[in-house]
């Protein structure tokens, strides 16, 4: 199972508050946020690595990324 | 290509573009553009709403080449990393007016955030009260984003609505060069120059462009954003963008001291007043403002260059704001606050709220 998070057009800071949310609210293993500018690509990825969710995919899709991470085991 | 994006999305390429903007800033003084304004983008904005007669203050009429570099800059940028995307649609009215009351508020601080940061490197206290003022509206605009406020979802849109503001400023740029300053003349062609003031004070026309250029290449490909800097540290205790942030202090404080330029008080400042209360309240405003549109007045400008329609409306926004506030005594003067500034900074502060409460995802 993977949570989704749409964050396509959305402006700074909402993908990554979105993202956080999704973590804090209790995310699968893996963690889907679809995005569509490279800012919010890199953003994302870097608040989901401090909350350790690891990227594992980046993939170009309509006019932007699927960004899939998985939690990392500590 | 890869290995110059991995470098400006780490912490290292973002802290050695805040230093860049620093020593750029500092120097563009020592070249000539007026003291503590190495770089500002509201003030510049403003000198180019001057230069095109939309507001009529002699003393700030000149059509930087900074800004336009800024736009160019990140258009070349966005293209060449194939990050150009045509994109609009979330809020434009919105924006527009948070433009324009950001530019107002700035005004009565004499000051961007980017000139913030210059005012404390080159000594000037009352800088401290803007700063504060800056951090407690993008505190307030934090507020209303984590409880739900937002803009809405922009789109994809056709290639046009993307270059239009780029284009502006190369039509900025030709007008520029059409019609030169003219030495003892306020007027050259269709433009405004300013013979004495802040908007007299530039450096040479090409390094003021060529240093636009740079920053605006640097600050598209690491995303430096000055009010980010901010709110992300206060939403989320991320220091990413901060690191930039603090790096132009530092290396403008580093260089002005090196140059001669550092000049520690309250009193007498450069294009500064020490009105405390209303340089806090003015960039109060501003902070809100920029809070509730996503991006400091530069971040909107490199937006725009990617092709976010949106943050040109912002631009326009803040342009024509920049007029209302000379044209209605809004904006302050080494003198102090203007005779309606006051009611100006309370107006804006009370539409900010509105639209921070009504502009709400609707599930």
């Amino acid at each position: 199972m993977a949570t989704t998070v749409d964050a396509r057009g959305l402006s700074c800071p909402q993908p990554v508050l979105l993202t956080l949310e999704a973590i804090s609210a209790g995310a699968e293993e893996q963690l889907i946020v679809l995005v569509d500018t490279d800012t919010s690509r890199e953003n994302v990825t870097r608040a989901a690595s401090s909350r350790g969710y690891a990227s594992s995919n980046v993939q170009a899709e309509d006019d932007g990324f699927r960004l899939t991470f998985t939690k990392s085991r500590a | 290509m890869e290995g110059i994006k991995a470098f400006f999305a780490s912490r290292r390429g973002i802290i050695a573009v805040g230093l860049a903007i620093g020593v750029i800033a500092a120097l563009l003084q020592k070249f000539g553009n007026p003291a503590n304004m190495g770089i500002c983008v509201a003030c510049f904005e403003r000198d180019m709403a001057g230069a095109l007669g939309l507001h009529r203050a002699e003393v700030v009429q000149y059509l930087r080449p900074e800004i336009i570099g800024f736009v160019l800059g990140s258009l070349v940028a966005a293209l060449a990393f194939k990050e150009f995307r045509p994109r609009g649609g979330s809020a434009p009215v919105v924006r527009f007016v948070l433009g324009a009351f950001a530019m107002i508020g700035a005004l009565v601080f004499l000051g961007c955030p980017w000139r913030a940061v210059l005012r404390l490197a080159g000594g000037d206290g009352n800088a401290l009260l803007g700063l504060a003022g800056l951090t407690t509206g993008i505190g307030v605009g934090a507020l209303f984003l984590k409880n739900g406020y937002t803009l809405g979802r922009a789109q994809k849109t056709s290639a046009a609505a993307g270059w239009l503001l780029p284009l502006i400023m190369v039509g900025f740029l030709v007008l520029l060069l059409a019609n030169p300053q003219v030495a003892e003349q306020a007027k050259s062609g269709v433009l405004f120059y300013s013979l004495k003031g802040p908007g007299a004070a530039h450096a040479p026309l090409f390094l003021s462009l060529a240093a636009g250029l740079l920053i605006g290449i640097l600050a598209q490909r690491s995303r430096f954003c000055t009010m980010g800097a901010i709110r992300d540290l206060l939403l989320f205790r991320h220091t990413h963008l901060l690191g930039g942030f603090l790096a132009l202090l530092v290396a403008a404080l580093i260089t002005n001291i090196a140059l001669g330029q550092f000049h520690w008080g309250f009193d007498k400042q450069p294009v500064a007043h020490s009105q405390h209360l209303w340089n806090f309240a003015g960039m109060a405003l501003a902070g809100l403002a920029f809070a509730l549109a996503g991006g400091c007045p530069g971040r909107q400008l490199f937006m725009a260059g990617e092709g976010d329609g949106d943050a040109a409306v912002f631009v326009f926004g803040m342009i024509v704001g920049a007029a209302f506030a000379h044209n209605f005594g809004l904006a302050s003067s080494p003198a102090g606050i203007g005779p309606n500034g006051m009611a100006a900074v309370l107006v804006g502060l009370a539409v900010c709220l509105f639209i921070g409460f009504t502009m709400r995802k609707t599930a």
